[in-house]
C-alpha cells in the first residue's frame, strides 16, 4: 500500500465521522493554539525586556560599593551606608583602564524642586558630563555643564521631561531659569529627551542632573561617590573592563590577596542574561503548562483511535483476508491517527496565531509568534499522533483475519 | 495429471466456546489437482464454511496439515500467508464481506491496493475488466448499500477475481442469485476453469450447480461422505442458451 493510498484512507475515514474526528481534533487544536499563545506572550515579553535593556546602553558597567566584612551570622551592611568608593576611583579607573571609554562618578539626593508656585517632589543626581554617553542620553535642548562646571560646584543643571512639566508651563522655555532643589538655586541649561519607564516601571524622566560636585558638596555634604557608571570599549569587553577595574580598584583599596572585593561590579550585559533567563523560565513554565494539555489531546486520540478499531473490526478482517498485511493495517491506523494530530495541529497553529495577537491588541502585551514554535509544534504533533495513535493501530495489525471478520 | 494443489491430510478443527466444545471438522483428507474444479456440498453445519476457510488460509486447522502448492501452509508466517491471500486465492465470502460506504470500483481494487507492484492505472483498468465479468459496468460508483443481494454477490465475485488468483474460492457464490444469473456465473468460472487453468472449489448446496463441476465432495457432520468424479460436466453456456427467454430478466 502506497503512502498516497494510505492518505486517502484515512482522510475518507475522518470524513466519514466529521463532528467525531472534529471533537478529538480539539484537544490537539487547543493544546497547539495554547503552546503558540503562551509561548508568544513569553517571547514578547523576553524581547521587549531585552529591547529596553540594550536602550539603557549594552556597554554600561555599574560599579557600587559592598562590604567585604561578614557581621554576626554572616549578615553584611547594606550597601547604602558603604562609603568605600572615592573620586580617587574614578580617577584611578580613568587613567588605567584601557576598555573603559567613560568614566563617571555618581551621587543622588531626593528632594523637592521649585520653581516659583509650582513644585514636584523628585532626585537630583550628581555626575561628570560623560555621565550622558554612558547612559546613552540626549539633550532636548540646551547644553550639557563641562568639567569646569564640575570642578567650580556650578550651579547648573539639566532637567527631565517629567520634571519640566511638572514645574513649568507647557510652552515655556526651562533653559536659563532658575528653579531651587532643597533651597539650592540651580540654572537651567539644557533638557533630557524623553526617555520612558525602564524595565522595572521606574519614570527615567523624573530626574534632574547636575555637576557632580555640586551635589556632593552643595546638597549632600558627603565626601564619598555613591556609584560610578563607566562604559566599555564594547559590548564584547565589557567583560575584561570588569576584570580591570576590579584589578585596579583592589590596587587602590589596598586589599589583601584574601581580602574580598568591598565593591561590585555588573555590567549592563550581566543584567541583561539575567532578567533574560528569568524570562526564558517564564516561558518555558508556559510552554510546558500548555505542553500538558497537548498530552491530553494525545490520550483523545488514543481513545478514539481504540473505539474506532473496534468499530471496523470487520474491515480490518476482510482487508487481511484480500492480502493486506499486519504492517499495512498498522500503519492505516496509524496514519489516521497522525492526521488527526497533524489536521489539529494546523488549525491550532491558526488558532495560535490569531490568539497572540489579539492578545497584543487588546491587553496591549508584547507577542512574539516565534518559527520554532509552530515548528515545535508540529512536531509534537506527529510524536502525538504516532505515540498515542501506535498502540491501537498495533492491537489492529495483530487481529486475527477469520475471527475478526466474524465479529459482529 | 497435474500437480496437487491442495493436499489436505486428516484436517480437524475444534471450536471452543467457554466450555463447550464443537469438532466442525474430524478429520479430513482429500487431493485437489491444478486445473480441478471442485464442488463442495453438504446440509447446514457440516462443516463447508470452516474448512473452506482453512483452504483459503484465512482460518488454521486445529489438527492435520494442508499443503498448498507442496508448500505446509502451518509452517508459513502471518507476512507470507498474507501474500498467499493476495497473489494466489480469490476467495467469495459467503456472507459477501464488502466495505461499506466504499465504491464498488474501490471495493473490486481493494485486493490490488496491497500489491505493491501493480499501479493505480493498471488497477483501475482491471476493477473495470472484472466488474465488466460480472456485468456490473454500470455501478461502478454505486456503494454496496445500493445494491440488491445478488448484485453485492457479483461484486464479491469480481472482487476475487481482480488479481487473476491461482485458485478460487467460493463459500455459497450463488445463492442469492437467479438461474440466469448463476448460470452466468458458473459460465464465467468454467471459462476460467476451462481457458484459464484456475482451480476452482466452489461450495454450494444446490445439485443443479454441483453438476458444473468436474468433482463434488460432499460432507458430513465434519467428514467427507461422499466423493465423486463428476463424468458428465454440463457446460453452462449452453445451459443458458437454453433457457426460456423471460420478460423480467432481461
Ligand atoms: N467460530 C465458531 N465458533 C464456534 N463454532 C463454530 C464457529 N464456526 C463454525 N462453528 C460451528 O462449526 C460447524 C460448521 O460450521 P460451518 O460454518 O462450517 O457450516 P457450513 O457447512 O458452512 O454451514 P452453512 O451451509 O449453513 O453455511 C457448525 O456447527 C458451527 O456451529
Ligand atoms: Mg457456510
Amino acid at each position: 500500500m502506497n503512502a498516497l493510498n494510505l492518505l486517502r484512507i484515512a482522510w475518507r475515514a475522518l470524513l466519514r465521522n466529521k463532528l467525531r474526528a472534529f471533537l478529538t481534533m480539539l484537544g490537539i487544536i487547543i493544546g497547539v493554539a495554547s503552546v503558540i499563545t503562551m509561548v508568544a506572550i513569553g517571547e514578547g515579553s523576553k524581547a521587549s525586556i531585552r529591547s529596553q535593556l540594550s536602550g539603557m546602553g549594552s556597554n554600561m558597567i555599574n560599579i557600587r560599593p559592598s562590604s567585604n566584612q561578614a557581621v554576626g551570622g554572616g549578615a553584611r551592611i547594606g550597601a547604602s551606608g558603604l562609603q568605600t568608593l572615592k573620586i580617587e576611583d574614578v580617577n584611578a579607573i580613568r587613567d588605567h583602564a584601557h576598555f573603559v571609554t567613560a568614566v563617571s562618578p555618581a551621587v543622588q539626593a531626593n528632594g523637592q524642586v521649585i520653581n516659583g508656585p509650582l513644585n514636584w517632589p523628585t532626585t537630583i543626581q550628581g555626575v561628570h558630563p560623560e555621565f550622558l554617553s554612558i547612559r546613552d542620553w540626549q539633550l532636548q535642548s540646551g547644553v550639557v555643564f563641562t568639567d569646569n562646571d564640575v570642578k567650580i560646584s556650578a550651579k547648573v543643571c539639566l532637567i527631565g521631561q517629567t520634571v519640566k512639566s511638572n514645574i513649568f508651563s507647557p510652552g515655556e522655555d526651562p533653559v536659563g531659569k532658575i528653579i531651587r532643589f532643597n533651597k539650592i538655586p540651580l540654572k537651567v541649561i539644557g533638557v533630557l529627551s524623553q526617555k520612558g519607564e525602564n524595565t522595572f516601571g521606574q519614570d527615567q524622566d523624573d530626574i534632574i542632573l547636575a555637576p557632580f560636585t555640586t551635589v556632593q558638596k552643595r546638597i549632600l555634604a558627603i565626601t564619598y561617590v555613591q556609584t560610578i557608571y563607566a562604559s566599555a570599549v564594547d559590548e564584547n569587553s565589557s567583560d575584561t573592563a570588569t576584570s580591570e577595574i576590579s584589578t585596579i580598584l583592589r590596587k587602590d583599596h589596598k586589599l589583601k590577596p584574601t581580602d574580598d572585593d568591598d565593591f561590585t561590579v555588573r555590567t549592563q550585559a550581566e543584567l541583561i542574561s539575567t532578567i533574560s533567563s528569568t524570562s526564558q523560565l517564564l516561558t518555558v513554565l508556559l510552554a510546558a503548562i500548555a505542553g500538558i494539555s497537548l498530552v491530553v489531546g494525545g490520550i483523545g486520540i488514543m481513545n478514539i483511535m481504540y473505539v474506532s478499531v473496534k468499530e471496523r473490526t470487520k474491515e480490518i478482517g476482510l482487508r487481511m483476508s484480500v492480502g493486506a498485511r499486519g504492517i499495512d493495517i498498522l500503519l492505516q491506523f496509524l496514519v489516521e491517527a497522525i492526521l488527526i494530530s497533524l489536521t489539529g495541529g494546523v488549525i491550532g497553529v491558526a488558532f495560535g496565531i490569531t490568539a497572540s495577537s489579539l492578545v497584543s491588541y487588546f491587553l496591549s502585551w508584547p507577542t512574539l509568534v516565534s518559527q520554532s514554535s509552530i515548528v515545535l509544534s508540529f512536531m509534537v504533533c506527529a510524536i502525538t499522533g504516532v505515540f498515542f495513535g501506535y498502540y491501537p493501530a498495533r492491537n489492529a495489525s495483530r487481529l486475527d483475519p477469520i475471527e475478526a471478520l466474524r465479529y459482529e | 495429471m497435474g500437480n496437487k494443489i491442495l493436499d489436505i491430510k486428516n484436517l480437524k478443527r475444534v471450536f471452543k466456546m467457554g466450555s463447550e466444545i464443537v469438532h466442525a471438522l474430524k478429520g479430513i483428507s482429500f487431493i485437489v489437482e491444478e486445473g480441478e474444479f471442485v464442488t463442495i456440498m453438504g446440509s447446514s453445519g457440516s462443516g463447508k464454511t470452516t474448512l473452506l476457510n482453512i483452504i483459503g488460509c484465512l482460518d488454521k486447522p486445529t489438527d492435520g496439515d494442508y499443503l498448498l502448492d507442496g508448500v505446509n501452509v502451518k509452517l508459513l508466517s502471518r507476512n507470507e500467508l498474507a501474500g498467499l491471500r493476495n497473489n494466489k486465492i480469490g476467495f467469495v465470502f459467503q456472507s459477501y464481506n464488502l466495505l461499506a460506504r466504499t465504491s464498488a470500483l474501490e471495493n473490486v481494487e481493494l485486493p490490488l491496493m496491497y500489491n505493491s507492484k501493480i499501479s493505480s492505472k493498471v488497477r483501475e483498468e482491471k476493477a473495470k475488466q472484472a466488474l465488466h465479468a460480472v456485468r456490473l459496468d454500470d455501478r461502478i460508483d454505486h456503494l454496496p448499500s445500493q445494491l440488491s443481494g445478488g448484485q453485492q454477490q457479483r461484486l464479491a465475485i469480481a472482487r476475487a477475481l481482480v488479481n487473476e488468483p491461482v485458485m478460487i474460492l467460493a463459500d455459497e457464490a450463488t445463492g442469492n442469485l437467479d438461474t440466469k444469473t448463476s448460470y452466468e456465473i458458473m459460465s464465467l468460472l468454467q471459462e476460467l476453469n476451462q481457458q484459464q487453468k484456475k482451480t476452482i472449489v466452489f461450495v454450494t448446496h444446490e445439485p443443479d450447480i454441483a453438476s458444473f463441476s468436474s468433482r463434488t465432495i460432499t460432507l458430513k457432520d465434519g467428514k467427507v461422505i461422499k466423493d465423486t468424479k463428476n463424468e458428465n460436466v454440463r457446460s453452462a453456456k449452453e445451459e443458458l442458451a437454453a433457457l426460456p427467454v423471460s420478460d423480467y430478466n432481461s
